[in-house]
């Protein structure tokens, strides 16, 4: 059978190449467990009903040898697990060996933000733009500790190990929007950590890379900014409503323009040349109360910092 | 030769007929000659206590999670707090629940007994590992007053070694509270180890040990050569965090997957110290309450040697995504699918020995089938689990959370649960309520279904583990499974009362009142300070209900059989039916 279909929905939609074969090993398996299950359980209550103590019963003598029995479901059993064995593996070399001409994207994880380097040099927070029907190639490496690449719908996942580079292959085959999910766990905002897959059209990955350092169409610099706020994950630790408690970085409404207190003494306009040196080198300035925060760097274009700042003005 | 094995055997129902101050509790009162007995007994019902105790305290732990979780968003808690309370959920269940549950509080008080012997090789040292038990305890509780840990009970690190969340020195404290723990185990295991070798009563030979024997013979083998690598693991982890020493970090020159190996070669083969000893009290239990011994007794013996030895060899199971080489993935895959064999023959040795019984379910019974049924479920699952491709896509997600929960809950806690029922009369010399056992156990098992199976469908959906937030399309069955685990909380909450009253006010248990041909049975409940008035010889198995006098398996008061048995040498007559153990 080709296709085991999947009549308790339990797998997620099978979007990549990789897909049907994990899945029709995940059915194989399942019935195959149901199968036994009910064998099992179903004996063991026929059983139970069957030979309930009566009163007066003699305990009987028990049967002799039944090695023959022993033997066959000791090893009858190993012929099915030789053969899961041999698909898991099969399946498993497809996924750990990516085609030669993938297309290559640099990833960096980092506590709390997936960050995508496209071939033209651009990163991307939160969102990987990749063309349908191409194999695609990540090389994954984090800034600080264990992290985990997983998008459920291509059934692929990595654990990006710190101090080493960790590659991910995998081909869309359907155009649409997937869940990436962090599953190694990495602190406070690890169920946060959350980017998308867009599987477009090569047309449309041609125009996306093309428009990518301006605004969207429609939107203004600071709308850019906005997103680019969410995008890159800033909000985790940055909170912007007025009032509202500081995270784990400090709140970051009405600051432009102002003096920022920094660790150690002294103070700091909050300009655009202290926005732009915050986000490309965080260590450099630090604001008072906050020592013990550990920002990552954020590699950005111009353009997107400048949107930022732009959006950051607006909040007053 | 019979006729004196039948009298050495029978005597103790005499001595159970004089009097009842002569069992082990009235040879001494007064929390002194608790604190500091040699009684394997003592000891056995101290470690119970400690054990429970703290079973319930990661339980609540376990309730505070599924109430987070009821919603998308926080519900009670921020995700600090969240991702403390599922660090000590695991922490606690693990290192002082799990781990010593069965060997500890079960195998203490019933291993010398059953052996035919007055007490462990070591009575000394077994105080001893109490004590390491209550200090490691008392270090864990330290971690969580002077700050907090939030690492997951696996510490990976380098977030373990270098997390600033809540205090610096918590990960330190609760780290070295399960390396003085690991001290705890061993010492256990080495005990158990030198009993079961040279303190076996006359006959007892190795071919018709009680399988709880060879349970708890291979669990201790486990114990003794696994337990100190969690604590070198540990010991380096410390080292790391508290003077910077470079093993695991990245930064200081370390390796990070170089944790997971240390870690997971202890702690794979810690899972068979969990399981091991329930699949031995599973035996038990199924052979008395079908009154035949177990369908291929040597097979089952053997396989819990095959399962602790094969346990050492499949650690990378627990990291096919952590980026050791596709060589090593192909290699732990095959072995771990090898490791299934022996727990099979188990499961399908347990449902032959049904094959014309003489069945009786009894709470404990019904422990025991439910174990078959749960560890069924958890096992199978981990065939998919150890299904190269199939892992890649279901690692870290709520599947494999379900998996685990339904070998060590339904399986261990279960069989734990249908162990405590069992010995309850042995251990206290009182009956409990069976009815209202029975309602605990179904109102347990169906809650436990809820909580778990739903976790299933989460986990091969994509939900991750470990996630203090989800996305709406979880809610759902996150929801179901958080209502499962309260009606588990009820379940185990009326099962403490059906204790708690027996204990207090439950009728007097006659010495075996399961007809049961084990040699526990052979002695008073409880038993006398050395556990039998003179050392027992065994001249037939454990399990030979067909060899067995009619007076070693009468299930009521020695007094009433000597008053319906006319002499010793009459052919065997059917029981009163007033020996039914089982009124309420």
């Amino acid at each position: 059978m080709d296709h085991i279909p999947d009549i308790f929905g339990q797998l997620p939609k099978a979007a990549s190449t990789l897909a049907p074969s994990v899945d029709w090993l995940f059915q194989f398996i399942f019935w195959i467990s149901v199968v036994m299950f009910v064998l099992i359980v179903g004996t063991m209550l026929f059983f139970v009903a069957k030979y309930r103590a009566k009163p007066g019963q003699k305990p009987t003598a028990p049967g002799g040898s039944h090695l023959t029995l022993e033997l066959f479901w000791t090893f009858a059993p190993l012929l099915l697990l030789v053969m899961l064995f041999h698909w898991g593996f099969k399946s498993y070399v497809f996924a750990a060996v990516a085609p030669a001409g993938a297309l290559e994207f640099r990833v960096r994880a980092k506590k709390w933000n997936w960050e995508f380097e496209y071939p033209s040099g651009t990163r991307e927070g939160s969102l990987l733009v990749v063309p349908v029907h191409q194999p695609i190639k990540l090389i994954m490496s984090s800034d600080d500790v264990l992290h985990s690449f997983y998008v459920p719908e291509f059934r692929v996942k990595r654990d990006i190990v710190p101090g080493m580079y960790s590659t991910l292959w995998f081909e869309a085959t359907e155009v649409g929007e997937y869940q990436v999910y962090c599953t190694e766990y990495c602190g406070t905002s690890h169920s946060g950590m959350l980017a998308k897959v867009r599987v477009v059209t090569p047309e449309q990955y041609r125009i996306f890379l093309r428009d990518q350092d301006r605004p969207p169409p429609g939107k203004t610099q600071a709308e850019w900014g906005e997103q680019l706020f969410a995008s890159n994950s800033c909000t985790t630790c940055h909170h912007l409503q007025a009032g509202q408690a500081p995270g784990v970085g400090p709140n970051l409404r009405g600051i432009i323009g102002t003096q920022q207190p920094l660790e150690g003494g002294g103070a700091v306009l909050a300009d655009l040349a202290y926005v732009r040196e915050s986000i490309l080198r965080p260590q450099a300035k630090i604001v008072r109360g906050y020592g013990n925060a550990q920002m990552s760097a954020y590699v950005l274009a111009d353009s997107r910092i400048e949107a930022i700042y732009a959006y950051l003005e607006t909040l007053h | 030769m019979a006729n004196e094995a039948q009298i050495a055997v029978l005597a103790p129902i005499d001595a159970a007929h004089a009097t009842t101050d002569r069992d082990f509790y009235a040879e001494s009162s007064g929390i002194k000659n608790w604190l500091v007995t040699l009684d394997h007994k003592r000891i056995g019902l101290m470690y119970l206590t400690s054990v429970m105790l703290a079973f319930i305290a990661a339980g609540i732990f376990a309730l505070l999670i599924r109430i987070e979780l009821l919603s998308v968003g926080q519900t009670i808690m921020d995700a600090d707090t969240y991702n403390q309370v599922f660090t000590l959920h695991g922490a606690i269940m693990v290192f002082l629940f799990i781990i010593p549950s069965v060997p500890a509080a079960l195998g203490n008080f019933l291993l010398p007994i059953v052996l035919g012997a007055k007490d462990v090789a070591f009575p000394r040292l077994n105080l001893m590992s109490f004590y390491i038990y209550v200090i490691g305890a008392i270090m864990a509780l330290a971690s969580m007053i002077i700050g907090s840990v939030d690492t997951g009970w696996t510490f990976y690190t380098p977030y373990s070694s270098s997390s600033d969340v809540g205090s610096q020195n918590a990960v330190i404290w609760m780290t070295g509270a399960v390396f003085v723990l690991g001290f705890s185990s061993i010492l256990t295991g080495v005990n158990f180890i030198a009993t079961i070798h040279k303190m076996r009563a006359p006959g007892q030979h190795w071919k018709r040990l009680p399988l709880f024997v060879w349970a708890t013979y291979a669990t201790s083998v486990i114990q003794v050569l696994a337990t100190p690598v969690l604590a070198i693991t540990l010991l380096l982890l410390i080292m790391e965090r508290g003077f910077g020493l470079g093993i695991f970090d990245p930064r200081l020159g370390g390796d990070p997957v170089l944790f997971q190996h240390f870690f997971w070669f202890y702690s794979h083969p810690a899972v068979y110290i969990m399981i091991l000893p329930g699949m031995g009290i599973v035996s038990e239990i199924i052979a008395t309450f079908s009154r035949r011994p177990i369908f291929g007794y040597m097979f089952v013996a053997m396989s819990s040697v095959a399962l602790a030895l094969l346990g050492f060899l499949v650690w990378g199971h627990h990291m096919f995504t952590s980026g050791q080489s596709e060589y090593s993935t192909m290699v732990f895959s095959a072995l771990t699918f090898l490791v299934a064999i022996p727990s099979g023959v188990k499961v399908l040795n347990w449902v032959a020995t049904l094959y014309q019984g003489q069945i009786v379910l009894t709470t404990p019974m019904l422990y025991a089938l439910a174990f078959i049924v749960l560890f069924s479920i958890g096992g199978l699952t981990g065939l998919t689990l150890g299904t190269l491709s199939v892992d890649i896509h279901l690692h870290d997600t709520y599947y494999v959370v379900a998996h685990f929960h339904y070998v060590m809950v339904g399986g261990t806690v279960f069989a734990f649960f249908g162990g405590l029922h069992y010995w309850w009369p042995k251990m206290t010399g009182k009956l409990y309520d069976e009815r209202m056992a029975k309602v605990a156990f179904w109102i347990f098992f169906v809650g436990f279904n809820v909580t778990f199976l739903s976790q299933f469908v989460m986990g091969s959906r994509g939900m991750p583990r470990r996630y203090y937030d989800y996305l709406p399309q979880f809610e759902e069955l996150h929801r179901f499974s958080s209502v499962g685990a309260f009606i588990i909380g009820i379940g185990i909450l009326l099962m403490i009362v059906v204790f708690v009253r027996s204990a207090i006010g439950g009728p007097k248990s006659p010495p075996n009142p399961w007809g049961s041909a084990g040699f526990e049975w052979q002695t008073t409940s409880p038993p006398p300070l050395e556990n039998f008035p003179r050392t027992p010889i065994m001249t037939r198995g454990p399990y030979d209900y067909h060899l067995a006098t009619e007076a070693e398996l009468y299930s009521g008061f020695p007094e009433d059989f000597q008053k319906s048995e006319p002499s010793k040498s009459e052919p065997s007559k059917s029981e009163p039916s007033k020996s039914e153990p089982s009124k309420s």
